[in-house]
């Protein structure tokens, strides 16, 4: 049913469209269908998805976890993982509505967890430990349980996504009963692969959920940059990438989301050559340490959190992105008709320049769980590589 | 009597004249070091010795009426797959002379070449190719190591370096030149060298022969070299260059230790390497003072404190069966680079059997060791730099798309300024200026010819490597390193492909 053993990148290009409204007000699902609609002409029906920010307020605390399984087996090996690694809150189908058009689709489940740590540890764990569990257990479904996928886990989010065009997938997940603060989605025009439920974007880890449109031609060396720091790329395709390093540059190494953005899209070393001293050695090093991370390659990105919306393109433009505000909502797209379907007067229309992100967070303390990364923060503490993560012993001597 | 010279009967090229065209100016006979041609006074006519040629084509080259063809001698032995010429007539010079088969230049032997068995991946449709006349291309490459994460505080509302990066080396190219001592070539070609590299921003190595004092000025794009024989080495040289690269061995001759004939030792070189003119310099195998990996860290905190920290530390290995677990240990032992030269390494000197029989080739090599020091998280730790056979700029992105940070290259380099690939530079008679101390032939390769060529060579790479990073899609070289995704395989095994990381062409 689906192409798994083709161990093959996928390559699209896309329309995307993301809403936010930065006091947390939530907004039907019907502007963010009406917007990716209006792209219609940018997928073949191969694929399209959304991610919702801020639809379970009841289940706030919880990761909610998304499984999209083949059939009822795979679905039982991953209820087996999650009952021994989880606490499981709550559980229910996630509502779907048949639609002609779309045929072999998936079982979806939504699982409301906490991580269940070994005993003792439990009490001392933070925030951090939690999104680590969660990461490593979704890279663990992911890769082991054949047939089933974690297609989203952050709290109080969710994505939706399938095999068919915008309008089916929205009608398939009730997408129009959501309000959400933060949407994002997705219409795919992938060249090969087709008919892959886990190949649709967005792609998410914890509550990071990204859609692109374009080709990362850097993916062999993001991957094994990646593999480095244990994640695992399973889901065949390209996009999958963006959001693992997301969570390795801002959660796990604490860079400022400005910067993160500036180490996959860097300045040219011409620009870099040209700037004062500290920032020329900011950049430099930005570029030197980071060089594996640079996402090489025509796209337009948007990713987004529980707390803001992100848009960035490729460090030459080589993809549409167009971004609008109006009162506390900023719109981005593809194309600025996608905008201006749902908001017909703007009153800002920019188009972002190469490698410049458009950062929009929510204002302070206005939805629960909120997270900012405008500042950064200190390094997750890790032991010394040298000292861990040895599988081999090194040369004898004597 | 004397016994006969067998080896001396059956001459590997044949020397032709075209009577019609000789004018019987005797360049030839000036031209050939190795003294091929002679000047017959009572006849008034020219000689040659088929025996002594070498295959170099000087005569051929210069030959203002181009009266001369140089070409494999068509005496043959009866055909036999197993037995071929080169086995007869190496026996024969074994067995007229005793003693080891000397040569030069890297492996001749056909072994799989596997850089040829590899494709590169080009953008259609899906993605647009960068043009890289229209559109900024990067090569520049930091060699050292570097931290796993970078640490950033807020001050002042700007952004910036908590802490700041140590020294690392830029290069805006990622192909240096390989050690090469003055001794093994002329001052003429380092002097092109040395120039060479400081206007293309990278480096070159001055080998295990000290650095003679008119190259003190290219500092900062010199590499100076500890091997073991220590040949000129004092603290002012430690100090003159930006690295100091430890060599443990060479891929032309894994195991053993460098050779420079007596017969290339003059004043100058003498001066050099602090060694009395005309005695042979023949480094030890081992450094005495590295029996095991915990002397190798020793040497290199030795030279660290020695330059107080300012300058990196290389460690120069041969590709051999275990070299992931030895670049390891390297790595480990707190060396900032890991220098890998392959079994096609070149050499101005090695015994046949060690040139052409010992060492892995270099691409599995530099995939291996890339493997290993990701797998040990220590990758970030130290660059890799690949050496041995790298031909052209095709071979550089392949090498860097397996793994390498940036690559050596030495006979290209040489072949650049004139060298014909005769396999004799240990003679010390080179016609063409190059691999010679001669106070004569060096004149025939200036200083300025040599710079011209090295630099027009590595320009013209530098655009190729550009022309196939915008190909590929891609406009800076670090979105290359390790991306096997653009490396097909053509014609290898599984085994191979698996240790490549390499998919198959179609897959």
């Amino acid at each position: 049913m689906w192409l798994l053993n083709e161990k093959i990148k996928e390559m699209s290009g896309c329309g995307i469209a993301g809403i936010i409204n930065v006091k947390g007000e939530l907004v039907p699902g019907d502007l963010i269908i009406k917007s990716i609609c209006c792209q219609y002409e940018r997928g073949n029906g191969l694929g399209a998805g959304f991610a919702a920010y801020g639809i379970y307020p009841e289940h706030k605390d919880y990761y909610a976890l998304h499984v999209m399984a083949q059939d009822k087996s795979a679905l039982e090996k991953v209820e087996e993982i999650l009952a021994h690694k989880t606490f499981v809150n709550y559980k229910e189908p996630i509502p779907t509505k048949k639609v002609k058009t779309i045929k072999n689709a998936p079982l979806f489940i939504r699982y409301f967890v906490k991580p269940k740590f070994d005993e003792g540890y439990q009490m001392v764990c933070g925030e951090d430990e939690e999104d680590n569990y969660i990461v490593s257990l979704v890279m663990d479904i992911n890769e082991k349980v054949e047939g089933a996928y974690v297609i989203s886990s952050g709290k109080n989010m969710g994505v939706f996504k399938g095999v068919g065009f915008p309008d089916e997938i929205a009608e398939f997940f009730r997408i129009d009963e959501y309000k959400a603060f933060i949407w994002t989605a997705h219409n795919r025009f992938p060249t090969n692969t087709p008919g892959w439920w886990g190949g649709a974007h967005p792609f998410t880890i914890l509550d990071w959920s990204i859609v692109h449109n374009g080709e990362i031609s850097s993916y062999g060396t993001n991957k094994r940059y990646l593999e480095l720091f244990g994640y695992k790329c399973t889901l065949l395709t390209d996009t999958e990438v963006v959001a693992y390093l997301l969570d390795l540059l801002i959660r796990r190494h604490g860079l400022p989301l400005q910067l993160a953005c500036k180490a996959l899209a860097p300045p040219f070393w011409m620009e870099i050559d040209e700037m004062e001293e500290e920032e020329r050695e900011l950049y430099t090093a930005i570029r030197v340490v980071y060089g594996s991370a640079v996402l090489n390659g025509p796209f337009a990105i948007l990713f987004a959190y529980n707390g803001g919306l992100v848009g960035l393109n490729d460090r030459v433009k080589l993809r549409p992105l167009v971004c609008a505000k109006k009162g506390d909502f900023y719109y981005m797209a593809s194309e600025e008709a996608a905008i201006r379907t749902i908001c017909p007067d703007p009153e800002k229309v920019w188009a972002p320049k190469a490698g410049e992100p458009v950062i929009v967070e929510l204002e302070k303390g206005v939805i629960p769980n909120q997270r900012s990364y405008i500042e950064g923060r200190p390094k997750e503490v890790e032991e010394d590589a040298l000292r861990i993560k040895c599988q081999y012993i090194p040369l004898q001597s004597s | 009597m004397a016994s006969p010279q067998f080896s001396s009967f059956y001459p590997d090229f044949l020397v032709q004249r075209i009577w019609e065209r000789c004018i019987k100016c005797k360049r030839c006979v000036k031209e050939c070091s190795y003294g091929v041609h002679v000047w017959d006074e009572k006849k008034k006519t020219l000689l040659a010795n088929d025996s002594k040629c070498v295959g170099c084509h000087r005569c051929e080259a210069m030959c203002p009426t181009k009266a001369l063809v140089i070409s494999r001698h068509p005496s043959d032995f009866r055909e036999h797959a197993l037995w071929t010429p080169w086995h007869i007539k190496n026996i024969y010079k074994q067995a007229d002379q005793g003693g080891v088969l000397l040569t030069s230049t890297g492996c001749a032997q056909p072994y799989k070449n596997y850089f040829d068995h590899l494709v590169l991946d080009a953008c259609q449709v899906t993605n647009p190719p960068i043009d890289p006349l229209r559109e900024p291309m990067e090569l520049r490459t930091f060699i050292g190591p570097k931290p796993e994460s970078l640490e950033i505080e807020r001050v002042n509302g700007k952004f910036r370096l908590k802490k700041k990066l140590p020294p690392l080396i830029q290069l805006e190219v990622p192909i240096m030149f390989a050690a090469m001592s003055y001794g093994a070539i002329s001052l003429h070609v380092h002097q092109g060298l040395a120039r060479a590299a400081r206007d293309l921003g990278t480096l070159y190595n001055t080998g295990e022969g000290g650095l003679h004092a008119s190259l003190y000025e290219y500092g900062s794009n010199t590499i100076v070299q500890c091997a073991s024989g220590r040949f000129g080495l004092h603290v002012d040289y430690l100090n003159a260059g930006v690295a100091i690269e430890i060599k443990i061995g060479q891929g032309a001759k894994p195991g053993i230790g460098g050779h420079l004939p007596g017969e290339k030792v003059t004043e100058e070189i003498s001066k050099t390497r602090m060694i009395p003119v005309g005695s042979d310099a023949l480094s030890p195998a081992p450094h005495h003072d590295i029996y095991s990996i915990e002397d190798l860290r020793g040497l290199i905190f030795a030279l660290k404190e020695a330059t107080e920290y300012k300058k990196l530390v290389f460690v120069k290995i041969s590709a051999v069966h275990n070299v992931a677990a030895i670049a390891s240990g390297i790595v480990r032992a707190g060396a900032d680079a890991v220098v890998i030269d392959g079994l096609k390494g070149g050499t101005g000197a090695a015994p046949v059997m060690f040139r052409d029989y010992i060492g892995i080739p270099i691409e599995l090599a530099i995939s291996a060791v890339d493997k290993r020091l990701r797998e040990e998280g220590i990758r970030h730790r130290a660059s890799i730099i690949a050496s041995g056979g790298i031909r052209n700029s095709a071979d550089v992105v392949k090498a860097i798309a397996l793994g390498a940070d940036a690559v050596y290259i030495g006979t290209a380099a040489l072949i650049a300024v004139g060298c014909t690939m005769c396999q004799r530079c240990y003679t010390g008679k080179c016609p063409w200026g190059i691999a010679t101390n001669n106070p004569e032939l060096i004149k025939r390769l200036p200083p300025d010819v040599a710079y011209e060529k090295i630099y027009n060579l590595v320009k013209g790479w530098a655009l190729e490597i550009k022309e196939m990073l915008g190909a590929m899609g891609i406009n800076s070289i670090e979105s290359l390193k390790g991306n096997r995704d653009k490396l097909r395989a053509v014609g290898l095994t599984e085994k191979e492909m698996e240790i490549l990381e390499a998919k198959h062409a179609g897959e």
